[in-house]
């Protein structure tokens, strides 16, 4: 990522240190993950020493400190969608991609997530691949949905 | 747009609005939450705008996409105004016929209407179907009349009037006094009297003062803050403002997940458009008040949206919760005087000020007044969103409202608080609704999420799955809570393998006992809550997974087996072809027996097994019945037809 | 200073103001049990071993004394039934970790606790924070800290800086209770390519 692009977004925060996650989250929307470099750059110029900013990369789930997949599967795990049987759909999910979440596949073709309550409970068991949203996903059905990702 | 320099151009400015806008004149509402968006609002809309310029009525119908209905179980869901006549799940093909029949030739399309699912009765009105009918949206309710990226329409519905209410003619003292005697108690969880929490910061001796929107809204199942944040993020924004001039304080901040994209770009938008009319920024309405708002997003920890560690991660630092025993509207944000209320809290406010304290004491019960909204999920007809009076009943709303329980199921239990609450059994179904009386039957208001389970929840993985979610969202930072989920969960797991001991039950209930006694912060407090309420009202169930490894409700995987019932199977070979592990045994006319070793309790075969035939069964605690003979599995055809 | 008069088991202990409850129960010297606290840094509140009860007219409370502030005719015991157990749960759950640390092993003679009592975990950290907390506050390095959350939560280094920084200070070793810290460097230590320089070739 170029360093003139994570500059900017630090200016367009004031380049205040208050803005740290807010900084992390603009480059991680930009880039899809935050290399090393980034945060070193990140750490020099809103003077917050480096420790922080890794501790904050690993303890939010928005960061990826390694490349996103080209799709991203959210799998919801709220409480209503399991109750409706979340857990079958992930795990049926997980045994046709050969990833756990937070993974990315070696082909970086998906990456799997679960998160918990994308408001969609009408339709639960919900799965969303690239910000479109699957309802009533029955586990049987999943491999159906992901073959139409390439 | 033009600055508004004192109430009386805002009044002006809104009799002008109202002066432009005819209440007779057609306008299709389409919801536009993020609930109806995932059930293909988006395409509605674009078909919506493309029939209208289609027909050449752009001049003639007003097209409003609005917030959250709250009904999302039939969503995408239009509104015909001024008859005000509700259509529910429409697709972008039935466009053209709505605009024809509906808008020009004034006639009701009976498919898209509701039916009610006893009498089939169609009902016209959204005030005349059960689940609006039997609510009371007093905050909710403005969603459906107003486009949330138009500041005009909430002025329309006399937006911002409290707020000039209150600059023009109230002193600060006044404003906490009026919440105060309100009785608003928190809506995030805490259930804390609002105007206490104001009073003292207010009185306070700081000259930074800092106000807080909880907009982090993480108990999986809940999405009030959302659709409200959504849909009327004017009524949240009013509110902040009113109790900022309440406590003396020039900035506040909202707080919001980065999960809610659409929120996010709704609320700042609202501000945007607010500085514009001057309710925020510099003199606001002329009365000297500056305040300014930031909006911050969450980056994904449910521990952050916790009060003290929300505001540690507005300061740039990780959002861990403090361990100090100092209440942060003395010592909050930077250490400043700061009042954090959740989204649905502030939105109570406007109306408090322009109905009065008496009139909300109205509604509600005698410790918890006012409406809550909750968002009715699970194994309930009528999914959605709903706001209440406080003191309505369990059964009122699930059944009343939530229309029951779908498919002939029986209801076993209400989960309410997220991950902090209980289950509530069937014997307590007529509970009112209220902080105290939640907690006391050992559940919590939490921030209103109520998921409805039916008999094939099985509780013991109710208590696993909020243990896990809460391990998984643990900072870390106290061994109570680190340690102990550890521990807890460990166990809850075993004993749903069916790997559950003796003792293992009294071992969870001492290491709930340390972590409710000794955590940091709430999320360790409140952890063990789900396994101490499913223990109190259904240990029998765990007594079953313990001692006879059986799950009565036939969930767990590891205790439950399929088979199929051969004198139901009619061979008709769809569970065999769907079987992802081949473990289905048989042919055409030859009766299917599942290869109990092969099986992986995918559970495909019980699903795609057509109703008429119900031939596959789930047991557990016992083996599954001996395959009958080979000779036996043919199926002769008799010459007549069955 | 004003002067704060406090009741710490049946002693009449006199503070400073702005000292906590296990600063003035030290001051007088009634001993509370603690893992994660350190007279150098800030308190942490993590470890919760420094619970204590205090009483009331017709109740009593417990809080953690590392962060509680004295205060006037507080009335405070550091034993009771009740923080005995909630000791013995915290050492158990600890000793699952790390069984063989030396301050671990006495607080669970005095409190009975069963270092069998859970299954053993694969990490001794057992994240008192005090290696993270020292390089912060007194070094102002920053050298190791916390990565992740939860019971994923663990402490990295990070090998620019200890490589530059750790070798000719070493000042958090001796904090550890277990050992894990050493490890945790020794790790970062053969991970760095190159290897930091310069070095004697023993270790």
């Amino acid at each position: 990522m170029d360093i003139d692009k994570i500059d900017q977004i630090i200016d367009e925060h004031q380049g205040e240190a208050s803005s740290l996650i807010q900084v992390l989250l603009a480059i991680q929307s930009e880039n899809r993950w935050l290399p090393k470099e980034a945060l070193e750059r990140v750490s020099e110029k809103l003077q917050v020493p480096l420790i922080r900013i890794q501790h904050i990369a690993t303890f939010y789930k928005a960061f990826s400190l390694v490349p996103k997949g080209r799709h991203e599967i959210h799998i919801c795990m709220g409480t209503a969608c399991h109750v409706r049987g979340a857990m079958r759909v992930l795990e049926t999910v997980q045994d046709l991609t050969g990833i756990r979440p937070g993974e990315t596949d070696l082909d970086l073709k998906f990456s799997l997530e679960t998160v918990n309550c994308l408001g969609c409970c009408a339709l639960g068991p919900v799965m969303e691949i690239d910000g479109k949203t699957h309802g009533k996903v029955a586990p049987g059905e999943s491999a159906g949905v992901l073959k139409n990702y390439e | 747009m033009s600055r508004l320099n004192s109430p009386a151009e805002l009044e002006e400015f809104r009799k002008s609005i109202l002066s432009k806008r005819d209440p007779d004149k057609p306008c299709i509402t389409l919801c536009s939450g993020s609930a109806c968006h995932a059930t293909g609002s988006r395409e509605v809309a674009a078909s919506i705008e493309a029939e209208i310029k289609k027909q050449g009525l752009s001049a003639a119908v007003d097209v409003r996409k609005t917030g959250c209905h709250g009904f999302c179980e039939r969503g995408p869901i239009i509104v015909i105004h001024p008859e005000k006549i509700c259509y529910f799940q429409i697709k972008p093909e039935d466009v053209p016929e709505i605009v024809s029949r509906t808008i020009k030739e004034k006639q009701v399309i009976e498919r898209l209407l509701y039916s009610d699912p006893n009498t089939k009765e169609k009902i016209i009105h959204e005030s005349e179907i059960p689940f609006y009918k039997n609510q009371e949206r007093l905050v909710f309710g403005s969603n459906g009349s107003i486009d949330p990226k138009r500041i005009d329409d909430y002025l329309a519905i006399d937006g911002y009037s409290a707020l000039a209410k209150v600059l023009a003619g109230m002193t600060s003292g006044q404003v906490v006094e009026e919440v105060k005697k309100s009785n608003l108690r928190g809506r995030g969880g805490g259930g804390f009297p609002a105007g206490r929490k104001w009073e003292g910061s207010r009185n306070a001796p700081d000259e930074i003062k800092y106000v807080i929107v909880n907009a982090d809204e993480g108990d999986p199942g809940a999405y009030m803050d959302r659709s409200l944040l959504e849909g009327n993020p004017h009524a949240v924004l009013e509110g902040l403002i009113i109790g900022a001039y309440a406590i003396g304080s020039h900035e506040g901040y909202i707080y919001v997940r980065q999960e809610y994209p659409l929120a996010v770009e709704n609320v700042n938008i609202a501000i945007q458009q607010a500085e514009a009319y001057g309710f925020l920024g510099q003199n606001i309405l002329g009365s000297g008040f500056d305040f300014t708002v930031k909006v911050h997003q969450g980056a994904g920890a449910f521990v952050s949206g916790e009060s003290t560690a929300l505001m540690t991660a507005l300061e740039g630092r990780v959002g861990e919760p403090r361990p100090k025993y100092i209440r942060s509207n003395i010592k909050g944000l930077w250490g400043k005087p700061s009042v954090l209320n959740n989204v649905e809290t502030w939105a109570n406010v406007p109306l408090i000020i322009n109905q009065g304290a008496d009139w909300f004491t109205r509604f509600g019960t005698d410790g918890s007044k006012g409406t809550k909204i909750f968002s009715l999920v699970g194994k309930i007809t009528n999914t959605g969103l709903v706001e209440v009076p406080m003191g309505m009943t369990l059964r009122d709303i699930i059944y009343n409202i939530g229309g029951g329980i779908p498919g002939d199921k029986k209801f076993k239990a209400v989960q309410t608080g997220g991950p902090s609450g209980g289950c509530l059994p069937e014997e307590l179904l007529d509970l009112e609704v209220g902080f105290d009386e939640l907690t006391k039957a050992g559940s919590m208001m939490g921030s209103g999420g109520m998921i409805v389970m039916d008999e094939d929840t099985c509780m013991v993985d109710v208590a696993r799955y909020f243990i896990d979610f809460l391990t998984d969202e643990s900072c870390g930072k106290c061994v109570p809570c680190r340690e102990g989920l550890r521990q807890m969960l460990k166990k809850l797991t075993n004993i749903t393998k069916g790997k559950g001991e003796e003792g293992d039950i009294e071992l969870l209930e001492e290491i709930s006992e340390i972590a409710k006694e000794a955590s940091l912060c709430a999320l360790g407090t409140s952890a063990p809550n789900p396994f101490l309420s499913t223990v109190r009202y259904f240990r029998d169930e765990y007594e079953a997974h313990i001692k006879e490894k059986r799950c009565p409700a036939l969930s767990c995987k590891e205790l439950i087996s399929y088979y199929i019932d051969s004198g139901k199977c009619r061979a008709c070979m769809i569970c065999l072809r769907k079987c992802p592990a081949d473990a289905v045994d048989g042919g055409k006319k030859k009766i299917h027996i599942i290869d109990q070793e092969k099986c992986t309790k995918c559970g495909t075969c019980f699903e795609v097994c057509p109703s008429r035939f119900s031939a596959v069964k789930k047991i557990s605690g016992e083996p599954v019945p001996p395959p009958i003979p080979e000779e036996e599995r043919m199926i002769i055809r008799k010459s007549k037809a069955q | 200073m004003t002067e704060i008069r406090l009741q710490i088991d049946g002693k009449e202990v006199v503070a400073k103001e702005g000292m906590t409850v296990l600063e003035a129960a030290q001051s007088a010297g009634v001993s509370i049990p603690t893992l994660c606290h350190h007279e150098k840094l800030e308190p942490f509140g993590g470890c919760r071993i420094c619970i204590v009860e205090l009483e009331f007219r017709d109740w009593t409370r417990r809080v953690v004394s590392c962060v509680y502030p004295a205060e006037e005719n507080l009335v405070v015991r550091t034993r009771s039934k009740k923080i005995d157990k909630i000791r013995k749960m915290i050492l158990e759950l600890l000793l699952a970790h790390a069984p063989d640390s030396p301050e671990l092993q006495d607080l669970a003679q005095v409190y009975g606790a069963d270092k069998d009592r859970f299954e053993k975990e694969t990490s001794f950290c057992i994240h008192c924070g005090l290696c993270v907390r020292y390089c912060d506050e007194v070094k102002k390095k920053n050298a190791v800290g916390f990565v992740d959350r939860g019971i994923r939560k663990e402490i990295s280094f990070i090998p620019e800086i200890a490589s530059k920084e750790c070798w000719n200070c070493k000042e958090c070793f001796p904090l550890c209770p277990t050992e894990a810290l050493q490890a945790a460097y020794l790790l970062t230590q053969s991970l760095t390519s190159p290897p930091p320089s310069p070095e004697p070739a023993s270790e």
